[in-house]
């Protein structure tokens, strides 16, 4: 089927054998500094999954003596401030600093320096927030952080700076790496490849782009607003001097509900590359999947109040917040039926990719309803802060984002490293992660419905509530034993994987256009963007895509 | 093709229903769709429309992946599949399919909003002479004060059934959430802020309410109890409160000399003795509670003396110090308190 033009790059030799680790440090070379993003967030990974183990050992059966609170509250804390900022974010931002100039036939992001430092402030404020835990005094008042629990008298000690500063640097990293995209993929599209023709992944990269630029500052602001109050005796959020408390709530959420989608989006966007490979579909109604990206992205600017719901911000308020938050489900449905339309008829290959990404539009459903749910104001009145929302968002976080990671990384590992990782072990890899976040996150609807509040380190036994939290544990413990049999996937493969080829998938985006892995300047010749699949067209000329595809 | 999924999927089915409404639901104290109030019921109904509505695109979702699973696998040798790259009428009816659901949900939630914008949240009018209940949280504890009714306790909230309690919600510290789930949402507990909120349950009964929002260290052990009576055991409650603390006499009076002595009356308040501190909870009829601690011990004389004893122990971080009294006069002091009824 091949045909004349034959645009492959030779294979690089492998980098490991190049120059050693000084050029893994001093490298402005995207694809190098995505691997170190993808490389640093797995391993914070490792470090956020085994807090979460702990916890779950603490909660298997009532009244526990495994954790004191105080190591309890360290940990959820940390678990959860890792997992967002420091393994969800940075490994979406090290699949785009990968991948976006590949896919838009560029050489590089157009800032490389400022791209390195990014990516080195986001290891040394991970390394930051960790050195807390040498140090004995580790964050313990929950990733959002409420003031005035904050305030220098009720956290006197060291834990909350570790949390302010750590997540300050960080994010600084993540506004630079965002300007970055959004300059890359505006103005270093190769030629033919118009904004309408953008993988959808590229869409959704340059749109959690604004969204980071847009919201980020807010948390910047709000993180130096509290140092001034706990170092130069400010008061903004102290109310025995005229501050308010709530302050902080709204300039977090105003950061932290895009913050979900940043989270989100470019997950999204992997599953909408992986999707058409494997069902050897185009994506169905692509106008609609972006512009859905687009109000998403827009609506997730005035929904942050949900997060107030019982606050007592008064009926208008909470009123106007949960029509907002309802109407985000529109946009978010259109994408879902999208995926499902762009399956119909296909040939589906259950490759891992493709189990992961089917995985991801079956789990992140269920937490796009039980979303809906929250919605509603007096039903979140009575689920929130419960096990239900815990349930929710791990949903939304692990069977959407790291499942989509995992999509992400089988679909792209043989191009990073040349490579195909183990099919086998994949797919041992995925049934294991099925389970597992099933068997540890369903039940927490029910313990949330029986009145279990989140964050609590122990409990006594209510009707319901050891039987759920075991079930939950026991589906902890496979989801680790998943990630053991991904780690080993990852080591097996890099050695004895079987060969990829540039284009192992037969796929249709311009990342496959080029050597596995790449040569430094990406592509030695581009083959000619008449459309958003330019190498399906270059496959079979005599079967092209339409000039102007509909939808 | 179906039909080798139709088991594994039903008893999916069966799990997903008992794990979201388990049998024991009903016998909860602290669950919202065991209902003891208007407004809790109100709002597991509009619950349950939701997560039927919910359930319903979860079946077409889950049902169309599976069906395509099955039908759509790649078979060698079977051609292309054709291209087709979107189809408009689709397009148009997922986008407004759900919108008029949503709709549909967000009008049958227009009525459970409050009806006075002005207010701090949820009270309608108010009935000018009905009982008022300040509720202060503290870290890890909560104050009662009936100022009508001149009486000051903790953590242990009675009311009178079948008419409605005006609850006004102040924060000594840092933010707590009040919730009782079986009569009602929560609302939080906010520094520099009054919350206001009706209580009302025609149910006499024992309804449990955790913190709900994160409070620091002891988070997990400030619990809330409201005990709904009718009125005029609630009133003889009231009037037993009232009275000043019982004099003692045996060995509880080594343990009334113990507390005047020590720093206990630093923190808490006796009412007439001296011990008049205002930290700490009430003790003056401490033994007539049901729990120690905020909900962290039941209140026997066994564990009186052990929280006594060691309160680090039992409750660590809480504001309590171990005192390490000698086990004669943790004996003697546990008498003294567990006495007063």
């Amino acid at each position: 089927m091949r045909t004349t033009e034959q645009p492959y790059a030779e294979p690089l030799p492998r980098l490991s054998s190049a120059e050693g680790l000084l050029h893994w440090v001093a490298t402005v070379d995207h694809k190098q500094i995505g691997l170190l993003y993808l490389l640093t967030s797995l391993s914070f990974f490792l470090v956020g999954g085994f807090e979460a183990l702990l916890l779950r050992a603490q909660l298997a059966v009532p009244g526990a003596q495994l954790l004191p609170p105080g190591v309890y509250n360290q940990l959820f804390t940390m678990h959860g401030v890792t997992m967002i900022f420091f393994v969800v974010m940075p490994a979406l931002l090290g699949f785009a600093n990968y991948a976006v100039p590949l896919l838009i036939g560029a050489q590089d992001v157009a800032f490389p320096r400022l791209n390195a430092l990014s990516y080195w402030l986001f290891l040394f404020s991970g390394l930051l927030l960790h050195f807390s835990f040498l140090a004995g005094s580790a964050p313990d008042t929950g990733w959002f952080s409420y003031a005035p629990l904050t305030e220098p008298p009720f956290s006197p000690g060291a834990n909350v700076d570790y949390w302010l500063l750590g997540l300050l640097v960080s994010s600084v990293g993540t506004i630079a790496t965002a300007i970055n995209l959004i300059v890359t993929v505006l103005l270093l599209r190769a030629p033919g490849m118009t904004i309408r023709r953008l993988p959808l992944f590229v869409w959704m990269t340059l749109v959690t782009g604004f969204l980071i630029i847009w919201a980020m500052p807010a948390l910047t602001a709000a993180l130096a607003m509290l140092l001034v109050d706990r170092y130069l005796g400010g008061h903004f959020f102290d109310p025995a001097a005229g501050g308010n408390v709530l302050l902080w709530q709204h300039l977090f959420w105003a950061f932290g509900h895009p913050e979900v989608y940043i989270m989100i989006l470019p997950a999204m966007g992997i599953v909408s590359e992986v999707i058409p490979v494997f069902a050897r579909k185009p994506i169905f109604g692509y106008t609609f999947v972006a512009a859905a990206t687009l109000g998403i992205a827009f609506l997730s600017f005035m929904v942050w109040a949900h997060h107030m719901f019982a606050v007592g911000l008064g009926p208008l308020v909470n009123t106007v917040f949960g029509a907002m938050s309802m109407l985000i489900a529109i946009p978010t449905g259109i994408k879902v039926f999208n995926w499902l339309a762009t399956m119909w008829g296909g040939a589906l290959r259950f490759t891992t990719a493709m189990l992961f990404a089917v995985a991801f539009v079956a789990m992140f459903t269920i937490g796009g309803l039980s979303g809906v749910t929250m919605a509603v104001v007096p039903i979140d009145w009575q689920i929130t802060d419960t096990y239900y929302i815990v349930a929710h968002l791990h949903y939304v976080l692990f069977g959407g984002s790291v499942l989509a990671l995992f999509a992400g990384t089988y679909y792209w590992f043989p191009k990073m490293t040349g490579r195909l990782l183990s099919e086998r072990l994949g797919h041992w890899h995925f049934w294991l992660t099925f389970a597992g976040l099933n068997l540890a996150f369903f039940p927490m609807h029910a313990s949330g419905l029986l009145g279990m509040p989140r964050r609590i380190y122990t409990y006594a036994a209510q009707p319901g509530w050891p039987e759920l939290n075991l079930t939950s544990t026991v589906g902890a413990g496979l989801l680790g034993v998943a990630v053991l049999v991904f780690l080993w996937n990852l080591a097996w493969s890099l050695r004895a994987g079987p060969p990829a080829g540039a284009d192992p998938w037969d796929a249709w985006t311009l990342e496959w256009a080029t050597s596995s892995p790449p040569p430094p300047h990406n592509f030695t010749a581009l083959p000619p963007i008449r459309s958003r699949r330019p190498l399906w067209d270059l496959k079979h000329p005599e079967q092209r895509d339409p000039e102007h595809e509909h939808g | 093709m179906l039909g080798k999924h139709a088991l594994p999927a039903a008893l999916l089915g069966a799990i997903t229903l008992r794990l979201l409404f388990p049998p024991h639901a009903r016998a909860q104290p602290s669950s919202p769709f065991a209902p003891a109030s208007p407004e809790a019921s109100a709002i597991a109904q509009l619950f349950l429309i939701t997560l039927g509505i919910a359930g319903v695109i979860f079946l077409l979702v889950q049902g169309l992946l599976l069906y395509m699973v099955a039908r759509f696998r790649a078979r060698p040798g079977a051609g292309a599949p054709r291209p087709v790259f979107g189809y408009r009428p689709l397009e148009i009816g997922w986008t407004v399919g759900p919108a008029l659901l949503l709709a549909g949900v967000f009008g049958l939630m227009l009525p459970l909003m409050g009806s006075d914008p002005g207010a701090a949240d949820r009270v309608p009018s108010p009935p000018a002479e009905a009982l008022a209940v300040t509720v202060i949280g503290h870290q890890w504890w909560w104050e009662l004060r009936y100022p009508t009714l001149d009486v000051v306790t903790a953590n242990e909230l009675h009311i009178p059934v079948g008419e409605p309690v005006r609850v006004r919600l102040e924060s000594a510290d840092v933010i707590h959430s009040f919730w009782l789930p079986r009569l009602g949402g929560k609302l939080d507990v906010i520094p520099g802020r009054t919350n206001q909120l009706w209580l009302y349950t025609e149910a006499p009964g024992v309804y449990l309410g955790p913190c709900a929002e994160f409070c620091g260290l002891q988070h997990a052990w400030m619990l809330l109890r409201v005990i709904a009576q009718p009125r005029a055991d609630f009133l003889a409650w009231a009037a037993q409160q009232r009275q000043p603390a019982a004099p003692p006499s045996g060995a509880a009076q080594r343990g009334q000399q113990l507390f005047l002595e020590q720093t206990c009356v630093n923190c808490h308040t006796l009412r007439g003795t001296p011990a008049q501190g205002t930290v700490g909870p009430d003790l003056t009829h401490v033994g007539s509670r049901q729990t120690l601690g905020a909900g962290v011990l039941e209140n026997t004389p066994a564990n009186m003396y052990r929280w006594l004893q060691d309160p680090q122990a039992v409750k660590p971080g809480s504001l309590m110090p171990t005192f390490y009294l000698s086990d004669a006069d943790t004996a003697a002091l546990a008498a003294y308190l567990a006495g007063l009824k």
